[in-house]
Formats: structure tokens, sequence, C-alpha cells
């Protein structure tokens, strides 16, 4: 521990005051417009502008101060933290790992099966409503679409960034059968994933030799036509109005959920009248599915192709001097990731009862990349954690109704909930650049099973 | 050196005939032609600019010559245009394997991996193109145990045993040539074609690239090498090629090829008529 | 005829403000190899500078001559959005330089999530007009063609020499060409690599600036929003120009101005960004780095 690495030092303090300053005039100039400013219809619905110092105020001195902290205070500390690391040698990894943490994919899985019932238990039907739907199945479809996403960028290392494509190509597959022919969900489900694999071959084949930046902007183009066709093609899709009274899923054709039915789930089991029962299972279907998934991912690594993915995220050249078809390897998972994203969309529209194009806007796209990048590339535990905090956290704003009472009564939280998800991923990358898990468990071994440490993965061009 | 127990033919196995590779305007193959003998290592040597990679890439299909033609016969006397052929296809159904100048190795994959990614073709065909493997068909299973056979067999080889679980980006620079030549070798090549492979060794680690490449070729793989560093060449080829400008200027034994004049001159730089004066002198001699 | 070369005009006007744009677009992505997705929240945010200066500026001096207005406009759109785009670079995309390729993706992702929620809390959901600032038309023939069109075209014009200027010959210009070839090899050489590339972005949203404040002029009205289809848009003119190359990115932009308006004025007007995006898909298709890029050549 040198003295200039020291909290409090005067040289520290000194440049923390400096630099503190500087982000004041910075910030004050940044926001002067756009804060001290603002603009308003009047009510000739005219534009006018009135002053508002006293925000302006708030920002520059939020940014003088928070950069004061961090370098005179923030910084120094986690470099002396770092520091004490390095000299102890915290390097090797403890052995004795705790109980939860040997046994956390267990006590997660098991916390999933219970937790309708949990939330039943303690907020009753009506309050459970929310925690099973707008928690449960909304952070599950993410985590779903997120480890979709993840064969074809964690894995296989081709930026894709209009995966929301193929969310809604199994949408509305799901969405437009159903309505015109009334085929049920079961039979529609891995019909849409289907469609959505078919078409993840189809825009796929065209564009997979393009490399890196080139095939994002590609994919997005692509994300950006189907949703744009969605809107335009009204004769078929009904355009922006969307498509609604989409079948609900049945019980496998034993029980239904719509109220009046013969064999209603709720009337044959003597239940009082409750939409909870009906999002309860929507819960397990969409754990089915997201467990499904996970399933064929771990399975797939170990198999060649999963391999072949793998390794084409590491060198492509190298690939094909070995005998790798590098086209049919790329579109495999460009189809693979696709018909998760199709079932995905089927769940989603058979949840809603209700698709439009408004769903699938290249937001959507972006968030799912982003929950992957966040999460660690390839990694499933990453990723759902990430979903967990990125989507969960999001949803937490919408119910923070004290801050009202902090804030005054216009304030709504909801305004803010994207505002904070993008604060939130450029702190978390600035942070962990490779993610929450950065590491990759090997698929194959002589002695031991050792994770790959980050920092010799790559991330693929493709 | 001792040739192990595989019969010495003298057949071909590659034949380049009439190659020629132009970049926009500038000619960097022209007309060439060789023959690689199986069963024996054949180096190509020549100073740098002089074609050989872009040789190299020609045959193992990441360039498309501009003119030639490149004949593969396998032991079962299938033949194969290799300039018909996708650069995929080369090493899957031609046998022809290749390292590369600047080691490409999947880093962030184990080093047992790698090996396992080699032998990608016979474990797809195995695992029913991944639906029998999924299912846990028992041949896939036989397939999976003899794949880590065969990974065992080329890191004990290569002396790699002790570091199959690390990660291919960890090992030193000696190490990772040695898994990039194991791992081509998994492919099951009949021609494995190294792009400098000597580059950058020490002396020690040099001496063991010697000795793998022996144990390879007395499997009966025939090896096309391009090196830099005469003392390997001259030790461990049975037969040299030398390049300058795309064009050859000598071929035949190590022997023969050290003291060819124009080889002499291609490598020391000297100019054209003192070439031609070499060569007189040569001629001369051989007249007496 | 007349009509195509009505359509011709509005095409060009458009596509300046697009190569405008794709500038900014394809010098980050030469000098750091990075999508800056912010980019197009940047075109907005020098649109919203531009509205609040018109704001203020006609509410004190109601007579003020429409040309001084929008040079203020501009010009403090571009101090605004330069200010915002360095200090972006330096909170977001520096700290992660010459780390994982995606981890700056990601943070210029939600960057511009960030800037277009912020400007929606900050200003309002809501759409912004403006009473229209340039009127006189000009009648050739059946042709019509706008002094704001002309206008557009001329400062695109003017901006694009001063640029060409600043890059092919001047030393910053140099330093940004040896940075863009081996950021190594110029740090090497003394080049301040850190300035150069703050420099670039400051120009980089100095020119998306003008092109959101001509944006506003043009349409007459903002919102937090006009960041993303425009900047998509842009994105796929510098892509289609070849990125990375100065030129193409306006020969880009040109071009998706007038496929654009062409597509609308022939075809369908609803179906007009999929045909930019079609065209965008075939031309990379058969020429994968873009119109005027450089082959990208497979080092083996």
């Amino acid at each position: 521990m040198t003295a200039s690495t020291e909290t409090g030092h005067p040289n520290v303090l000194a440049k923390a005051v400096r630099e503190g300053l500087f982000a004041g005039v910075i910030s004050f100039f940044m926001f002067l417009l756009f804060v001290g400013i603002e603009t308003y219809q009047d009510i000739n619905n005219a534009l006018v502008w009135r002053t508002r110092w006293g925000l302006l105020a708030i920002f520059v001195a939020v940014a003088a101060v928070g950069r004061f902290l961090t370098v005179g205070f923030i910084k120094p500390h986690l470099d002396q933290r770092k520091l004490a690391k390095a000299k102890s040698g915290v390097l090797e990894i403890s052995e004795s790992k705790s109980f939860f943490h040997r046994h956390f994919l267990k006590i997660a899985l098991i916390f999933l099966v219970l937790y309708p019932f949990l939330s039943l238990m303690i907020v009753g039907k009506q309050g459970s409503l929310k925690y099973v739907d707008n928690f449960g199945i909304q952070i599950l479809i993410y985590v779903m679409l997120a480890w979709g996403l993840n064969i074809v960028v964690g894995l296989a290392g081709l930026l894709d960034l209009g995966y929301v494509a193929f969310y809604a190509v199994g949408a509305y597959s799901y969405a437009l059968l159903s309505s015109y022919f009334g085929f049920s969900f079961w039979l529609l489900l891995p019909m849409s994933g289907i469609l959505a694999a078919l078409w993840g071959v189809i825009l796929g084949f065209p564009v997979l030799r393009l490399r890196g930046d080139y095939l994002a902007i590609v994919t997005l183009a692509f994300g950006e036509i189907i949703r744009l066709v969605l809107i335009n093609w009204t004769d078929v899709t009904k355009g922006t109005f969307g498509i609604s009274g989409i079948a609900k899923a049945s019980f496998f054709g034993i029980w239904s959920f719509d109220t009046g039915t013969a064999n209603n789930f709720v009337r044959a089991w003597g239940l009082s009248a409750s939409s909870v029962y009906y999002k309860v299972f929507l819960f397990y279907i969409i754990l089915a599915l997201c467990m499904l998934t996970a399933y064929v991912t771990i399975q797939l690594r170990r198999m060649p192709i999963g391999r072949a993915w793998e390794a084409l995220r590491e060198d492509e050249i190298a690939c094909r001097s070995l005998g790798i078809n590098t086209v049919t390897t790329k579109l495999t998972a460009f189809a693979t990731g696709a018909m998760f994203g199709g079932f995905a969309g089927a769940f989603f529209a058979t949840r809603q009862g209700f698709v439009s194009p408004e769903s699938f806007v290249f937001l959507e796209s972006a968030v799912i990349l982003a929950i992957v990048v966040l999460g660690g590339m390839g990694s499933l535990t990453g990723i759902a954690i990430a979903a967990m905090v990125m989507v969960g956290g999001t949803e937490v704003l919408r119910e923070m109704s004290f801050l009202k009472v902090v804030f005054g009564p216009d304030f709504t939280p909801e305004l803010y909930r994207m505002l904070l998800f993008g604060l939130a991923m450029i702190i978390v990358m600035l942070f962990k650049p490779r993610g929450f898990v950065g590491s990759r468990e090997p698929t194959a071994f002589l002695k031991e099973r050792r994770a790959v440490s980050g920092s010799f993965t790559k991330e693929g061009h493709g | 050196m001792a040739l192990g127990t595989t019969t010495m033919t003298n057949d071909t196995i590659l034949k380049v005939e009439h190659l020629s590779m132009k970049f926009g305007g500038l000619m960097a193959i022209n007309d060439l032609s060789l023959e690689a003998r199986r069963g024996e290592i054949t180096a190509l040597i020549g100073p740098n600019g002089a074609g050989k990679t872009t040789v190299f890439n020609c045959i193992t299909g990441f360039y498309k010559p501009t003119m030639g033609m490149l004949t593969l016969q396998r032991r079962d006397g299938k033949e194969f245009l290799l300039e018909r052929l996708r650069d995929f296809e080369i090493p899957k159904l031609a046998g022809v394997a290749r390292t590369f100048q600047n080691i490409r190795l999947f880093s962030g994959l184990t080093v047992l991996e790698n090996l396992l990614v080699a032998q990608h073709n016979a474990l797809m065909k195995a695992s029913g193109y991944t639906l029998l493997g999924l299912l846990g068909f028992p041949t896939y299973r036989r397939a999976v145990d003899a794949s880590i056979e065969k990974a065992k067999y080329w890191l004990d080889k290569a002396d790699l045993t002790d570091r199959a679980d690390d990660p291919a980006g960890d090992l030193p620079y000696g190490a990772q040539r040695r898994l990039e030549i194991a791992r081509a070798m998994c492919t099951n090549p009949e021609l494995l074609c190294l792009d400098e492979p000597a580059a950058g060794l020490n002396p020690r680690e040099s001496a063991a690239l010697n000795t793998l490449l022996h144990q390879i070729r007395d499997e009966g793989v025939s090896i096309l090498l391009i090196e830099h560093d005469m003392s390997v060449v001259m030790q461990i080829s049975d037969h040299v090629v030398v390049l300058e400008y795309g064009q050859k200027i000598s071929d035949g034994s190590p022997d023969h090829v050290k003291n060819d004049p124009r080889v002499i001159a291609a490598y020391l730089g000297v100019e054209d008529d003192e070439v031609e004066e070499v060569i007189a002198i040569e001629l001369e001699g051989g007249n007496h | 005829m007349e009509y195509f070369i009505q359509q011709l005009i509005n095409g060009l006007t458009l596509g300046s403000i697009y190569g405008l744009v794709a500038i900014g677009y394809t010098m980050v992505y030469g000098i750091i190899g990075m999508i800056n997705f912010a980019h197009g929240d940047i075109f907005m945010l020098g649109g919203f500078a531009a509205l609040i200066v018109f704001l203020i500026a006609t509410s004190f001096f109601a007579g003020i001559p429409v040309a001084l207005l929008l040079l203020l406009m501009l010009l403090v759109g571009m101090l605004m959005t330069g200010l915002w785009n360095w200090t972006i670079e330096r909170v977001a995309y520096r700290p992660l330089r010459g780390s994982f390729r995606l981890a700056p993706l990601i943070t210029a992702i939600g960057m511009s999530i960030v800037l277009s929620n912020f400007i929606q809390v900050t200003q309002g959901p809501r759409n912004k007009p403006i009473p229209p600032m340039v009127t006189d038309v000009f009648h050739l023939g059946a042709i019509t063609v706008s002094l704001k069109q002309v206008l557009i075209v001329v400062i695109t014009a003017v901006l694009l020499f001063a640029f060409w200027y600043i890059v092919n010959k001047t030393p910053l210009g140099r330093a940004q060409r040896a940075t863009e070839q081996d950021r190594k090899m110029a740090a090497l050489l003394g080049v301040d690599v850190d300035r150069t590339i703050s420099i670039t972005f400051i120009m980089g949203a100095a020119l998306a600036a003008v092109a959101g404040g001509m944006y506003l002029m043009y349409y007459g009205v903002a919102s937090f929003n006009d960041g993303f289809i425009p900047g998509v848009k842009a994105f796929t003119a510098a892509v289609l120009g070849g990125i990375g190359s100065l030129p193409g990115a306006v020969l880009g932009g040109l071009l998706i101005g007038l496929i654009e308006s062409l597509w609308s004025a022939y075809f369908s007007i609803a179906y007009k960004d999929v045909a930019t995006f079609a065209i965008l898909a075939f031309v990379l298709i058969f020429k994968p780095t873009g119109i005027l890029g450089r082959p990208e050549v497979e080092k083996v």
C-alpha cells in the first residue's frame, strides 16, 4: 500500500476536487439545454419553454459530487482491495464451496417449481397474479429467448441483432394458424418452432458468409423487414391493430381454461373462479420450455455439432482446415436458435391473447442480446441471472409507488424503466465486460474438469 | 533414418501441374509443377515472398488457383482434383490436413476439445447427424470412446497428455505448434501440410518437432512442409523443392538442392549475370 | 419526367441528411472498429438542441433573421452534441477499449436507450412541432424546389468539403488516418491516440447535429424517438457505401435517400423501408464489404 493510493491523501483529495469541479462544469453545459430548459405546449398548442434551474443544479451537483467521491474515495478503495487481493494471493479457487454454492442449480430449480405455490400461500390468489405473471412468466420468457440467442451469439459467435424476428414468426404463426384454422396450442407450439427455424434457414442461408458487423446489420435489417411486413400486410396480419382473441392453451386437451366450457379446469376441480390457475399453468409451460432449451443446449454442446459451433466462434478458418462445413454449421446454429425463439413466440401469443408488431421492435432484440452478453456469453446460469436482474429489476420499478411520496404525485416510475435499464447495461459492462459468468465449462475432459477463463475464449467475428 | 514397418512406395500422392495464381496484376505463382511422393517428407523452400504459402493455400483450398491442376491420389487409388473441391472438402474427402504459419488453435477450448473438434466429420456421422446422438445410441457412444482414444494417442505423441484439460491458449508456443499438428493428425490425413512448423521454436522444441514429424511419416502419412530453417529442412526432408518469384528453380534430394548454384544464388542474392557465371562454371566443371 | 426529377430532388435532400449522419458511424467504425449505436440518438440530441435554441431565440428576438437563427441553431447543436459525444466516449467506451468486442457494442446500445429515454423524461414524450422557418419555393417548370431543400444540399456540400479537407490535408486528419490503420503503431510514433479518437467522436457528433438541425427545419417536428429510424438508415447507408469509407458513407446516404423517395413515389410508401433494407441485404450478399469498402482479405 503506497501512500498515493491511501484514502484521504491530500494529492488524491486535490485531484478529486479538481475532477469533481471539472465534471460539474461539463455536466452544466451538457444539461443546460435539455434539463435547464423545459419545452411544453401551451393552451394554444404552441411550443413554449420555461427554465428549470433547480433541477439543473441537482444534475450538476450529482455529477460533481459523484465524480469527487469516485476519484477521491471509491477508486482508491477499489485499488487497495485489488492490491490486497494480489498480495494475499486469493487467486486459487477455494475448494470448500458452501452448500448453497454446490447445489445452486438444484435449489434454484426446486424454488422455481414451488414458486407459484409459495406465492399463492403468501399473497393469496389475487396477489399471486402479479407475482406469477409479471415476474415469473415475464422473466422466464426472457430467459428462454436469451438462451435461444445464446446458441447463436454465445456458442457460434454469430452476432444476430434481429433475433426478435423469429420470436415474431413464432407468435404470428400461432396467432394466425389458431385463429384461421383453430389448431390447438399443443399442435402449433412445435409448428411455430419449426416455422421459425425454417425462416432462420431462409434468412440465414444468403447472409451467413458475411462477417462480423455486416452480419449484424443484415440481421437487424431482416428483423425490421419482418416487422414492417407485419405492419403493412394488413389483409393477413391486421397491421398495427394486431390479432386479438388468440386461443388459450388447454391442459393437453383434457381441461380448458376458457370460461363456460364443459371441461373447464376450475369447474372440473371444483375451485372458485380465478384467472390465477391459468397463469400458474402458463408458468409451468414456460418453465418446461426453458428447461427444454437448457437441456438441449447442454446436450448439444457435448455433441460434435455443438463443439463445432464453439470452434467456429474461436477460429473459422481453422474449422475449415479440419473439414468442417462452416456454412451448414452456422445454419444449424441459426436454425436452432430461431426454433427456440419460435417456441417462445408461440407461448407469448397464447399468454397475451394478443399480438401486434409493437412487441417485436428492435429494442427487444437489443434487450435479449444485452441479457446474453451481461450474463456471460455461453453461460446458461449467468444468462438466467442477468434476465432476472434486468427484467425483474425493471418490473420491480413498476411497483415502487412509494416513490410518489418522495418525488410527488406526478412521478411515474415506469417512465424511468428503460432509462434505468440502459444505465444498468452500461454499468454492468463497465465493471464486468465479460458478463456475470465469464468462464467456460469444457465439454470433455481427461482427468479433471476445469473452467476455462474468459480471457482465452473468443467472441467470434461472424 | 529408419522407415519403420510401413512400406515405402514410390507412387505420387500429390501432383501439381502448371499451377498459376494471380493477385490482381501480381503473378504470385507462375506455371509451377511439382510432385510429392507418398510416405516422404517433401519440403518447399525459397526466399520470402517466393509464393510458398500461396502454393499451400491453393492445395488446401483457401485460394482458387488461376490456372493449373492439383491431383491428389489416395491410398485406395481414388483421385481428387483439389482445385475443384471446396475448402472444407479437401480435408474431409481428399485427406489433406494443414497447419498455419501463425498458429490457429481454438484457444478457448481445452487441448482435448481441440482434438475432438478435429474428428468432427467422423463423430457427426456416428451421431446420425446429432439425432441418434441426442438419443444416446450405443454406436455413438462407442464412436465417442474411440475419438477420445485417438485424441489420447496423439496427445501422447505430441507430449501434451499432462495439459489435456488446459485451454489451448494457455500452452507455451512450442506446445501450441505440436498441438496444431496433433489436431491436424486427428482428421486422419494422408497428406499433412505444415506451414513453417519450426518457426519460433527453441532448439529443444525444434528437436521434439523433428521426432514428431518422423513418427508421423513412419505411420505412412506423407508430409509437405514449408520451412525457413535450413537445418530442419536438410535434416528431415526426403525431397526438396525450391521456389523463387513463384517459379521452381530446383527440385531434388536435399544434397542436390544444397549444391544447386541457382539455389545458392537465390539465397545469397547474387546478381543475375553472376548466376549465369556460376552456372557456366558449374557446367564447365561438369564437362571436365 | 418532371415527377422523376422532383423525386430525385427530394431523395437528394433526404440522402444528404443520412449521409451526414452516416459519416459519424463510419468514422467511429474506422477508427475503433465499433458500431456506435448511440450515434442516431446524438443526431436526435442535435435536433432537440436546435429546437430549444429556436424557441429561446424567437421568444427573445422576435424578428431575428432566419439565416442567423439557423446558424445559431446549428452551431449550438454542434457544440452541444460534441460535448455529449466526447463525454459518452470517455465514460462508456474508452474504459472498454481493447477488451471484449461485444462489450462496447452493448454499452453503445445501452447509451442509445439512455439518451432517448433521457429526452423523453426531461422533455416529454410528445412530438414537438415548430412553426415553419423557411418557406420560400422556386418553380422550375413543373418542378418545385424549396429553399430548405437547397439549403440542406448546400450546407451538406460545404460541410463535406470542410470535412474532406480536415481528414486529408491537416495533421489532425493524418493522425486520424494513422490511428485507423494501426492504433499501436500510431501511438508509438507519437500520435495522441486518445485525443484523436475523442476528436473523431466530436467531429462525428457535430455533423450529426447539423443533420439533426436540418431534419428539424425540414420536417418542423422533433421527437425523442427520432434517433432510431434515421439512425438505422444512416448506419445502413454507411454499410452500403462500405463502412470505414468516407466517400462511401456519403454515397450510401444519397443512395438510401434516392431509393426511399423513388420507391415511395413509384411503388408503395408503406414498403419504402422494406425496400431500403432489402437492397442493403442484396448489396451485401453480392458485395459483402459494401460499394466502396476495401475488400476484406482473409489472411490465412
